[in-house]
């Protein structure tokens, strides 16, 4: 697959120009307002708060996700024999009891898929070779008529283990005695910027070094060095995993999946079916709506299991839908990591050195969890000027089920720690937290921990509105005698973690009536993808958002995006529309020159016409032409359909640097960054902490519909909140997950949010996004943890260095300190 | 397995199913009769994107046989939706209210319950009624404010 390569090519080193980083593209001031007459060049819908384009298909029901699809009494469904083991090797399968259950059309095991497979390293296994390393994996399946006859029929699936000892704990797993999760590591294929340890659990292990840590900490007037420790936690979509696998008679592999990767679902399944003949022509995948991905529904987790099923049950379509116990084991989970921070500073607050080393709980299978250590391990300085910097990111093998992506893609994780410790850090120089955070935050054309530099941020407006708004250094007594008040604010950045060649495409076409499709494989999570590239198109083509479909992708019909996770497709697949809609009116423009004579350097588009200062009055309404063409005076017609093509990469890209210190390459596209602030009331006798009020920042650079960036603020800011006050993976000594649904593992109900929220929007442009934006998705849950940690601290005097800060923590706290 | 015929009106039409003794309502409403908004998300009761209206009274249709319902009008999102939709469908689109959509129909239902019940529902009452329905994306403030604007108090 595309991203197991190298593009083999080092990128010129970033010149002082920052933030333009040598890319054509594309502020559309020229391109869009061309010819416009002066005062009209304000926009019209971009920067709008726009109905969503999905929103009554939603609120009436006629949404459909991948369990809605009928598939007719030609159904099969399948079901799981897992192991019940974190460690041991498979000795014996026996399905015979399970194949002579009427109703069964058959039983598949790993001698079936001697395949494996992996985005970034190809570690995972179809189903389990001779060896399950985590409670839950996937050993057999049942294929039968009916949903129950299958999950009846897999108990009957008699499997004999050899025990392992079990490695459920990433310190553990690094020590020198400690068995080997993988023996093979060596043999797995990987992306050049991976460095794994062979003989080790160690999968992976990003060093970045930047300047003189040694010196740097000679030259602090304190050091503070502490432990922080982040358990798993899950993404719990409401929707589970699904996926609907048909292989044709013709020898088409079409799989329905509820995902966030369609295209690299493609490339991951017909890589690894290619022994059985397919080829990426002969494998479709069509991702309707889905409901929530957070990261869970990215990259390819069980859905490899629906399409490799499908290949043995040639002409029935077979299902595989996933139970919320299976949801909460075999997706992926958000990595534990235990973080050692050690800070630097002068008596001035002036950071001199950071050491951050991040060792990683990640699983199992770490084929994508690997590129989350990554991304901590390029960024683990947090949004500040850090000369002299040492990050270790030691991506650590275990006998827990897989690690992966999730909203903050190791920023969520690694920020608990490095944001409690600079509030500490700020305490210990009795300096003001917010001054000491507003001294070092980074700055425009700041050399970031691998040598390239800062892009554009508004991150100080950031950090003046937050504490604006909650009205940091008033101090808050509550009325409840057994209540104290907390304060606290921290900042975050993120960047998108993309392979240097992840692109985005787009194409987009007219209808008679001048209403617009626009194609895309952006995926519709629920953040409003298609309602902001419906927005962009508007923009340039004057065609009002009500009258522009966009849907779900379909490998088959809609052109190439690389996955819709890291919060970059406002980025990257809005430059694709953005670059289709130029296209298109670039189209525009030549016809009606040729075919009416008119300077095409003089016309510009308005409410669904062109029109030209040059000729008062005169309107040619695009639905007279972009179908049926320009009739001349021969009476002959030019023209035809009017459809537009877009393609974005960030080009000036590169993951190659050295392995020892990380510099050299240029790994991310450019960061978000912001601030948050948060108002807690803490209750002294239970520990319980209630959300007063909240506040969050963030520099989009330029919001396309700010209602809909607005209400990342909101829901991320929940999810994170609970991240830090209740929600917890629990796992017992044999490595099994203890409370694998939403009675034990307690989401947020609407009676669980803060008494108030308050979005802020930053606009500090991108000089390559459209119309300058950048992403937002992730962002908004990066700051909770801290937050509440710092808050909490503030309020009743006890820090907690373990998420999450519950209740029962700080009563214990409490009743210790007392 | 008992297998029996029921009658169900589902959304103003009656219909008339076989179905197991352990057919749960929600498994014969999108497996048999071809009602999709009611989703399957926990089967167990927990996250309530299953809720239907029973006699008007929601209910977590996972949780309920079908055979129970037998005789009884079942209203799912489907139903409020034809001609146009009702004041509070309108307030969800207008609002913006939902992200991925898929705890829409259950949120849907309950809040209707709730108008019905109390026109004029408090915030604390709208978060009591819909605390059973899980949302994950939306932090649950543009669900409030949609109800509170259906129910005519300034959101």
């Amino acid at each position: 697959m595309k991203t197991l390569k190298s593009n083999g090519r080092k990128t010129a080193r970033q010149g002082p120009s920052v933030g333009q980083q040598g890319l054509n593209l594309t502020w559309p001031e020229d391109a869009s307002t061309a010819g416009r007459p002066r005062d009209e060049r304000s926009l019209r819908s971009v920067g709008r708060s726009a109905q969503r384009v999905d929103g009554w298909e939603k609120v009436a029901g006629a949404a459909q996700f991948v369990d809605d699809i009928e598939f007719g009494p030609g159904l099969l469904y399948a079901a799981l024999v897992e192991s019940p083991h974190a460690h041991a090797l498979i000795k014996r399968i026996d399905t015979k009891a399970a194949e002579s259950v009427s109703g069964v059309v058959k039983v598949l095991t790993g001698k079936d898929f001697p395949f494996t497979f992996g985005l970034y390293m190809k570690d995972r296994f179809v189903f389990a070779q001779d060896r399950v390393r985590f409670v839950g994996e996937q050993v057999a399946a049942v294929v039968a008529w009916d949903a129950k006859t299958a999950l009846r029929a897999a108990r009957l699936v008699k499997v004999e283990y050899e025990e392992l000892p079990a490695i459920l704990d990433p310190m553990a797993a690094l020590a020198k005695d400690s068995g080997l999760v993988h023996p093979d590591l060596k043999n797995y294929p990987h992306v050049p910027w991976f460095f794994p340890k062979p003989d080790t659990n160690i999968a992976h292990w990003r060093k970045t070094r930047k300047g003189d840590a040694a010196k740097g900490f000679k030259e602090a007037d304190v050091i503070l060095e502490d432990t922080y420790i982040v358990p798993r936690y899950a993404h719990c979509a409401i929707e589970v995993h699904g996926a609907v696998g048909l292989y044709d008679n013709s020898g088409r592999l079409t799989v329905w999946t509820a995902s966030q990767s369609p295209f690299t679902q493609r490339n991951v399944f017909a890589e690894t079916l290619a022994p059985l003949g397919l080829t990426h022509k002969d494998v479709r995948v069509v991702t309707p709506y889905i409901g929530g991905g957070f990261g869970g529904k990215a990259g390819v987790s069980m859905e490899i299991l629906g399409a490799a099923i499908a290949t043995k049950v040639q002409g029935h379509p077979v299902k595989l839908l996933w139970s919320r116990a299976q949801e909460f084991v075999n997706t992926y989970q958000r990595q534990g990591v235990v973080a050692q921070v050690k800070l630097g500073c002068r008596k001035d607050g002036t950071i001199t050195a950071l050491e951050h080393k991040l060792y990683w709980d990640a699983g199992a299978y770490v084929e994508y969890g690997a590129n989350v250590v990554n991304a901590g391990g390029l960024s683990a300085s947090g949004p500040y000027r850090v000369d002299n910097l040492h990050i270790d990111s030691v991506c650590v093998y275990t006998n827990l089920p897989p690690g992966g992506p999730y909203r903050g893609f190791g920023y969520s994780e690694f920020m608990f720690g490095l944001e409690s410790h600079v509030t500490r850090m700020a305490h210990k120089l009795k300096m003001d937290p917010v001054e000491f955070r507003r001294k070092n935050a980074i700055k425009e054309g700041d050399i970031l921990p691998y040598g390239a530099r800062m892009n554009p941020t508004g991150i100080q407006e950031a950090i003046d509105k937050v504490a604006s708004e909650v009205e940091w250094g008033k101090a808050v007594a509550s009325k409840d005698p057994r209540k104290a008040v907390g304060k606290s604010v921290v900042l975050f950045w993120k960047s998108p973690a993309m392979p240097p060649n992840a692109s985005s495409s787009a194409f987009l076409k007219f209808n008679e009536d001048a209403s617009l499709n626009i194609l895309v494989s952006g995926m519709e999570l629920g953040q409003g993808l298609l309602t902001a590239m419906a927005q962009v198109a508007s923009e340039i083509l004057s065609v009002p958002v009500s009258r522009i479909r966009v849907e779900t992708p379909d490998t088959d019909r809609n052109p190439y995006e690389w996955q819709t996770v890291g919060s970059h497709v406002t980025w990257g697949c809005g430059n694709a529309v953005l670059k289709a809609a130029v296209d298109a009116r670039e189209q525009i423009f030549d016809l009606v020159e040729r075919s009416l004579h008119l300077d095409r350097s003089s016309l510009y588009l308005e409410d669904s016409a062109v029109k030209s200062p040059n000729k008062p009055g005169w309107s040619l309404p695009l639905k007279s032409f972009v179908i049926a063409g320009i009739q001349v005076e021969d009476h002959t017609f030019k023209g035809g359909p009017i459809m537009g093509r877009g393609v974005f990469m960030p080009e000036f890209s590169s993951a190659i640097s050295d392995p020892e210190t990380g510099q050299g390459g240029h790994p991310n596209v450019h960061y978000t960054t912001g601030a948050a602030g948060v108002v807690v009331e803490v209750d002294k006798e239970t520990g319980k902490v209630r959300i007063l009020k909240a506040a969050l920042a963030v520099d989009v650079g330029k919001a396309i519909n700010p209602g809909l960036v607005e209400h990342q603020v909101v829901g991320g800011l929940l999810q994170g909140f609970a991240t830090a006050l209740y929600e917890d993976m629990r796992f017992d000594a044999k490595g099994r997950i203890l409370n694998p649904n939403f009675s034990d593992y307690k989401i947020p109900t609407a009676l669980d949010i803060p008494d108030k929220t308050v979005p802020i929007i930053v606009e500090t442009a991108q000089p390559d996004g459209p119309f300058g934006a950048r992403g937002v998705g992730e962002h908004t849950m990066i700051p909770a943890a801290p937050l509440i940690a710092n808050a909490v601290e503030d309020a009743v005097g006890c820090r907690i260095k373990s998420m999450p800060v519950t209740a029962e923590k700080i009563a214990l706290a409490l009743k210790k300190g007392a | 397995m008992r297998k029996a015929s029921i009658s169900l009106k589902v959304n103003g039409t009656s219909r008339r199913v076989e179905v197991a003794a352990n057919d749960t309502l929600l498994e014969v409403l999108r497996d048999k009769l071809g009602v999709k908004s009611a989703k399957v998300g926990c089967d167990r009761g927990d996250c309530g994107t299953c809720t239907v209206l029973l006699d008007g009274r929601s209910v977590r249709s996972c949780l309920v046989l079908a055979m129970e319902a037998d005789g009884c009008e079942v209203s799912t999102l489907e139903g409020l939706s034809k001609g146009g939709g009702t004041a509070l469908q309108k307030a969800f689109v207008k609002h913006n209210s939902f992200q991925c959509g898929f705890c829409a129909p259950g949120v849907i239902l309950s809040a209707t319950e709730l108008l019905r019940k109390n026109p004029k529902p408090s915030r604390h009452e709208i978060q009591e009624a819909i605390a059973g329905n899980l949302c994950r994306c939306t932090g649950y403030t543009p669900i409030i404010e949609a109800i509170e604007d259906a129910a005519g108090r300034k959101a």
